[in-house]
């Protein structure tokens, strides 16, 4: 069973119970194969597991982004055919679900587990196979929210499934009852992951690197998984309460039997609210290490980001009502909230002009990440302008459920999460596979999307304070307006941006094709970065360092390379990374541990999958399914956290690299 | 007047596994536990007028607490634990208590 | 630690579904009335026996501490017995209930009471079969880590689901609707 370890010193772990040699389980044998397709199923690497977070957040970024071409197309022109109402319906849910849950979570846990341990100077995660079981998890949940395409018609309550619409009187098909199953499972993988990773951060980091000396990533992802720890049991309770009135009869959320349904909408935003800074908090990590890095100066004003992003995630508990104004709550409620909604873009304010001021006077390289961060910078404070317009109560009430809120979470999600994250894609694509993505591709990606983005999201501001509702399936020309405000003009200039934006993603895409067949062979430290991970070799060794680095700084790397001349006071560079990651290669540990490949995480995770089909096919499959988690549990915490030498076949005789992980599995 | 016989003993000891909750003691505490139980049931029983609310609310918080304290014991604890679970706890009571609150309920 | 933040993030859970109750508790259109069906004597002595599997827990984890497995591996077995034993308890309140008519989708009231307890009832049930679990480990000596840190956190789970029933007794059966 893994462990957890205290933040004692580590002498503390005195007590070690005798293990007695055995095979997995006595059925089979572990899987101990370092490639082919069962070294990445059964695979406990982080890294591993970070890359395959990553290709399932870009398949689904592909899926929602089709489904959203469908939804533009369909406005494009007035009383649009191309969807039916009850189609549209469950077009734009899942288009918001797979964005949210399938999309941009994954890929921000695909940054964080990849560059978490490299950045903490750690060989793995706290909890290996917690964090393989986390990604099965979510990939169940994910299957079983896309099924439900297949098996009668998806969910179609908005992403936010407001009750009583989402009960099963308004929509009958099971859609809702895969979408609360699948929510449900990937938000469990998502919590194992989190504690995961937060135990990660508080207990692994290298010798000397204090949390005030650790990369603002880091810290970023350290918020993001509270905020998700404490927040996801809550929709846990909403689901459950929906699921129950779906499938067994409650009421919980029926008006008849004198129930409140806005119980559900603050559930429902209690988790929301957290959840939108679970979204963007990733991609500020990101663009806090890309911009020092290519402005060639340190982070202005370190602690002040730091606490800046603490304190959004702390007041972001408390803000959710905000999406309720127009629900009748009473003005004290309304007052409270929408102050303390304000509040919110004080610490927002603080970031932004930390950033600005670290590019300022900096020689800045404009790089394809350096681009994007600088477009998160503009793009996220448009947002953040207009998220303020309705955290003011009374404009609210007018914006409220108009294509005004649409462009407000566009911006802020789309011009800053996914820059953020295609930011992080430039700058890390080196360390990860190896190769430099094409710059010049990346120019023409940029400056695509950059367009793009605006012409589709910026006349949404227009069409939603003209009255266009959003979610609605139609627009008619004969209420469409007049002259500059017609809804016609500005619907095909955004059916027209979606164009453009979507090829400024092929790019990417191609651009990904391009590198893997014709890539420059990335330099060791192309970028002449701060932090840790690149202080090894590109892609990182299994086991990441050959020597765990030992910190005396906030961006070491950086400082092991340039040092202040005692005269002068100016940075003179002393060792090139190059020169660095071969001196740790010299000085190599002995001895390395590595926790082994598992069969279990991903056995629980079918399990798990199977019991959600239960919920909704009938009991007997449910039991099928409880039966698989528990069997499989038991195989996971009786298999020691290192292969045995039987496992092996040959079986080995001294366990080569069948070794424990440091500190402690 | 546990904590300081604790903390001497995980020194000498060299482990922090040992919390210094004795099974004596942890008995005693059993039985006062059992003791505010019998005290609260009584209430089912006896009429305690205007009593009867907080008398039953401040039971419940008591005897949660010295759970967590001691058969927990979260008080001899790392202040990250504290921290761990009472942000949780913190969190808890203050959305729900307004969520709530927005209802109406406790007017 | 991570058991903590576990134990931190499932204080939301049950915070939601204790909120749902307490909100939902008067709701009752029809059925019978929590006053004339709850059994306070009988519930208080569940209550008493999940109190009182807390001190074996107690028990079980010093004297794995101490290393005394066969001390240790009585107490789980006492304290997966009191579990299971308040978890029958359930079982047969449930059916009694039923049987005077209130079923899960009677009222508001009812679903929101049978929510509740059900969900701890279920916390309950794993800690019995976690605690059975670890008491054939540690009999087949199979265990993979630190004996006494293992039985620790179980135990941490164990006290958890207790101070959670501690709470809703009060809230749900001591305070009248
Ligand atoms: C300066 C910071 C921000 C403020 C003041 C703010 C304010 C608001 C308010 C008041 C609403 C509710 C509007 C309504 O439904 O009537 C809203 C909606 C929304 N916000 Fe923000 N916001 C901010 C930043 C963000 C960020 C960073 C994200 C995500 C990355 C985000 C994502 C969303 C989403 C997805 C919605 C729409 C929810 C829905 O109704 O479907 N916002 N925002
Ligand atoms: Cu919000």
């Amino acid at each position: 069973m893994a462990i957890i370890e205290r933040p004692t010193p580590t002498a503390a772990i005195t007590l070690r119970a005798p293990v007695t040699p055995a095979q997995s389980m006595g059925i089979v044998r572990r899987p101990v194969t370092s490639t082919g397709w069962k070294s990445w199923v059964f695979t406990v690497d982080h890294k591993k597991i970070g890359i395959m977070y990553g290709v399932f957040a870009m398949f689904f970024f592909i899926v929602g982004g089709v489904e959203a071409l469908l939804i533009r197309l369909q406005l494009a022109t007035p009383d649009g055919k191309v969807l039916s109402a009850d189609l549209y319906n469950q077009m734009f849910t899942m288009h918001a679900t797979t964005m949210i849950f399938l999309f941009a979570m994954p890929m921000a846990a695909a940054f964080a587990n990849y560059f978490l341990p490299l950045q903490l100077g750690a060989r793995d995660v706290a909890f290996p196979r917690l964090n393989a079981l986390g990604l099965w998890l979510l990939v169940a949940g994910g299957l079983i929210l896309n099924a439900s395409w297949f098996l009668g018609g998806a969910a179609d309550g908005g992403w936010f499934m407001y009750s009583p619409n989402s009960g099963p009187v308004f929509s009958p098909s099971n859609g809702v009852d895969f979408w609360t199953l699948g929510v449900q499972i990937a938000g469990f993988g998502s919590l194992i992951g989190s504690i995961n990773l937060i135990v990660t951060i508080l207990n692994m980091r290298a010798p000397g690197m204090t949390l005030m000396k650790m990369p603002v990533f880091c810290w970023m992802i350290l918020v993001v998984q509270f905020l998700l720890v404490f927040s996801l049991p809550v929709i846990t309770v909403a689901l459950v309460l929906l699921t129950f009135q779906r499938s067994f009869g409650a009421t919980f959320f029926d008006v008849a039997q004198g129930a409140d349904p806005l119980l559900w909408q603050h559930l429902f935003w209690i988790f929301g609210h957290p959840e939108v800074y679970v979204l963007i908090l990733p991609a500020f990590g990101i663009i806090t290490e890309v911009l020092p890095t290519f402005s060639r100066k340190p982070l202005f004003g370190y602690p002040f980001v730091v606490f800046s992003g603490a304190s959004i995630g702390l007041v972001g508990f408390g803000v959710w009502s905000h999406h309720m104004f127009a629900t009748g709550l009473g003005p004290i409620s309304v007052a409270a909230f929408s102050i303390a909604t304000m509040a919110i873009a004080i610490p927002t304010g603080v970031k932004i002009f930390n950033w600005t001021l670290t590019m300022w006077g900096g020689k800045i390289w404009y790089s394809t990440a350096m681009k994007f961060s600088i477009g998160l910078i503009v793009l996220f404070t448009i947002g953040g302008l207009s998220g303020v317009t309705h955290a003011v109560a009374p404009s609210d009430t007018q914006q409220t459920d108009t294509y005004y809120i649409v462009a407000h979470f566009h911006y802020v999600l789309f011009g800053g999460m996914v820059f953020g994250l295609f930011s992080g894609f430039y700058y890390w694509w080196p360390k990860v596979f190896g190769k430099m993505l094409n710059e010049k591709l990346g120019g023409w990606n940029f400056w695509l999307m950059v367009i793009g983005m605006n012409m589709t999201f910026g006349p949404m501001h227009i069409l939603g304070l003209q009255g266009q509702p959003r979610r609605m399936y139609v627009w008619t020309e004969a209420r469409a307006g007049e002259g500059l405000f017609n809804f016609g003009f500005w619907n095909k200039i955004a059916s027209l941006g979606s164009l453009i934006l979507t090829i400024g993603i092929l790019f990417f895409l191609i651009n990904i094709v391009y590198t893997a067949r014709k890539g420059k062979i990335a330099p060791l430290d192309p970028w002449d970065a701060r932090t840790l991970e690149w202080i090894t070799t590109s892609p990182p060794k299994e086991h990441n360092f050959d020597r765990i680095p030992v910190v005396h700084h906030l961006d070491d790397f950086f400082h092991r390379k340039y040092q202040e001349d005692a005269t002068t006071g100016e940075l003179v560079q002393i060792a090139t990374g190059e020169q660095l990651v071969r001196a740790e290669e010299a000085n190599a540990d002995a001895h390395i541990h590595l926790p082994s490949p598992s069969y279990w995480p991903i056995a629980i995770a079918v399990g798990v999958g199977t019991l959600g089909f239960g919920v909704v096919y009938g009991v007997p499959i449910m039991i099928v399914g409880v039966l698989m988690i528990l069997g499989s549990s038991f195989g996971f915490v009786l298999e020691p956290s290192v292969a045995q030498d039987i496992d092996y076949d040959p079986p080995a005789s001294g366990g080569q690299d069948t070794k424990e992980l440091a500190p402690l599995g | 007047m546990d904590a300081t016989t604790t903390a001497t003993d995980t020194v000498q000891q060299g482990d922090s596994h040992e919390h210094g909750l004795s099974d004596a003691m942890a008995i005693k505490i059993a039985l006062i536990l059992a003791a505010m139980t019998a005290l609260e049931v009584s209430t089912y029983y006896v009429d305690f007028g205007a009593f009867f609310l907080p008398v039953l609310i401040i039971l419940m918080i008591v005897k949660f607490f010295t759970v967590v304290s001691y058969f927990m014991h979260l008080k001899f604890e790392h202040q990250m634990f504290k921290l761990l679970f009472y942000t949780g706890l913190g969190l808890a009571l203050f959305v729900y208590f307004v969520a709530l609150a927005t209802f109406k309920f406790f007017n | 630690m991570a058991m903590w933040l576990f134990l931190g993030s499932e204080c939301l859970l049950f915070g939601g579904l204790i909120s749902t109750y307490m909100l939902y508790r008067g709701r009752i259109t029809q059925g019978p009335r929590p006053s004339q069906i709850f059994d306070i004597p009988f519930t208080s002595v569940s209550s008493f026996v999940l109190l009182m599997s807390s001190l074996t827990m107690v028990l079980a984890v010093t004297s794995t501490q101490r290393r005394d497995y066969e001390r240790s591996k009585l107490w789980l077995t006492v304290t997966a017995l009191l579990g299971a034993t308040f978890v029958g308890g359930q079982v047969y309140e449930f059916t009694a209930f039923y049987n005077e008519g209130l079923g899960f989708t009677t009222n508001l009231f009812s679903s929101s009471f049978y929510t509740l307890t059900g969900f701890h009832g279920v916390h309950v049930t794993v800690g019995v079969i976690m605690l059975m679990a670890l008491r054939g480990i540690i009999s087949k000596n199979r265990d993979t880590g630190d004996r006494a840190e293992v039985v620790e956190l179980i135990g941490l789970y164990w006290h958890f689901v207790d101070i959670v029933w501690i709470i809703i007794f009060t809230l749900v059966y001591l305070i009248p609707a």
